[in-house]
């Protein structure tokens, strides 16, 4: 029960907290409180290029190359996304001490693993 | 059509139409009992003038968060177990990530074409196979018996506690390899096949597989798309929040609405929109 308990309370706030930041980054994006690094009266022509072309065209190198534009509206809500999709790794992390004390060192690797693998894929290193 | 609004229409007419269609794709999916990322990219992909890339990088973000929302509750109520999504997971990540960038490297006409392919046989896999509720596990493998993937959890609607173990371990982790990397490259979210390979294959009692299923899902993928640009803001943000929305009311008209009703509307949905991406892949209607 801790175990599982433990995760859920993790999941329920860091999922309430990464879509709260969100809707704000959003808001501050679409309402102009942030100027954005892509004009938003140019996504139209934008949008139905494939995304390797977007990325030329706007000047983002793949990677997180975007993360240096943090400032600007749109990529604040890309930062907003990603914090959405790292909340299972605070989750994985905060289980793993309880594997190890159980002494289920098959489930921890596993949690050690999963860590390795999405802090990989967020590291933009698969896409440089 | 198309072409021709997208060209006139203001540029906030787009993501305003797009978190009024998530809203109701949110709403529907509920009820139907899929994952919303298997509604979305047919649907988007074929009816709204964003490029592929991005309509996948929103699909497995709108997956993604219906999933993060519906954990917490499903592992409290006991529905999920964190023992039994842990491999998966794992092994479904790493495929993710080459289905991923699979995916963005291939042709937008051949993803199109594939994906009509993909969601007519997916409707086909839904209306004909028949999940078991209680699936029968006689003895359980090597592996699931080294790794304890069994529970007990109970089923309110008979009102007893069930026992429950998986078996065909070594099997399953394949099929979730070949799902991960469907999944990564389609942005479809895996739900659709997560419940059937843990039900019908490793013998899991279906509310458990359902409820399981939600911590299969990986970031992954999302991650290699959000670092290759093909997560754009404008419509990753009110796709997500339109579907979670409308999955919260979905959620509440589940007791009121007729589940076999709004599941043969999401059936047929899904076979229009399948058809409609097979005829834009081949060229037939663009």
């Amino acid at each position: 029960m801790e175990l599982t308990e433990r995760y859920a309370r993790w999941l329920a706030w860091g999922t309430r907290i990464s879509i709260v930041l969100l809707v704000g980054a959003y808001a501050a994006y679409v309402f102009g409180l942030l100027a954005p690094h892509v004009p938003i009266d140019q996504l139209q022509s934008l949008w139905q290029l494939p995304a390797s072309q977007f990325l030329e065209r706007t000047g983002v190198r793949p990677g997180l190359a975007w993360t240096t534009l943090i400032l600007h509206g749109d990529m604040l809500v890309l930062a907003a996304i990603a914090l959405v999709t790292s909340v299972s790794i605070a989750c994985l992390a905060a289980v793993l001490p309880i594997f190890l004390r159980r002494g289920e060192r098959a489930f921890a690797i596993m949690c050690v693993l999963q860590i390795a693998v999405l802090v990989l894929a967020a590291s933009g290193f698969l896409s440089a | 059509m198309i072409a021709h609004l997208a060209s006139t229409a203001p540029w906030w007419a787009w993501p305003l139409a797009l978190f009024v269609a998530c809203f109701f794709l949110g709403i529907i999916a509920v009820p139907a009992g899929v994952g919303g990322g298997v509604l979305f990219v047919p649907i988007i992909a074929g009816f709204f003038p964003f490029h592929l890339d991005f309509v996948r990088g929103a699909g497995l973000l709108v997956a993604l968060c219906g999933a993060l929302s519906a954990g917490p509750g499903l592992l409290q109520s006991g529905i999920a177990s964190l023992r039994l999504a842990l491999p998966l997971a794992l092994v479904s990540s790493i495929s993710s990530i080459g289905g991923a960038m699979l995916g963005l490297a291939l042709p937008a006409a051949i993803l199109q074409t594939a994906l009509g392919i993909l969601i007519l046989a997916i409707v086909a896999v839904m209306v004909s196979v028949k999940n078991s509720e209680f699936p029968l596990v006689t003895r359980p493998d090597a592996l699931s018996r080294a790794l304890a993937l069994h529970g007990i959890f109970h089923d309110g609607a008979i009102g007893r506690d069930i026992e429950w173990q998986a078996h065909r371990t070594p099997l399953g982790i394949v099929l979730f390899i070949f799902i991960g990397v469907v999944a990564g490259m389609f942005g479809l979210g895996a739900g659709w096949a997560n419940v059937p390979a843990l039900n019908l294959v490793m013998g899991v009692p279906l509310k458990v597989a359902a409820g399981t299923s939600s911590f299969i899902i990986s970031p992954a993928a999302a991650l290699i798309y959000l670092n290759e640009g093909a997560v754009l803001p404008m419509i990753a943000a009110p796709s997500v929040l339109g579907m979670m929305i409308g999955a919260r009311i979905g959620g509440r008209l589940l007791h009121v609405v007729r589940a076999a009703a709004v599941r043969r509307l999401v059936l047929a949905l899904m076979l229009f929109a399948g058809l409609r991406a097979l005829a834009k892949g081949l060229g037939i209607w663009n």
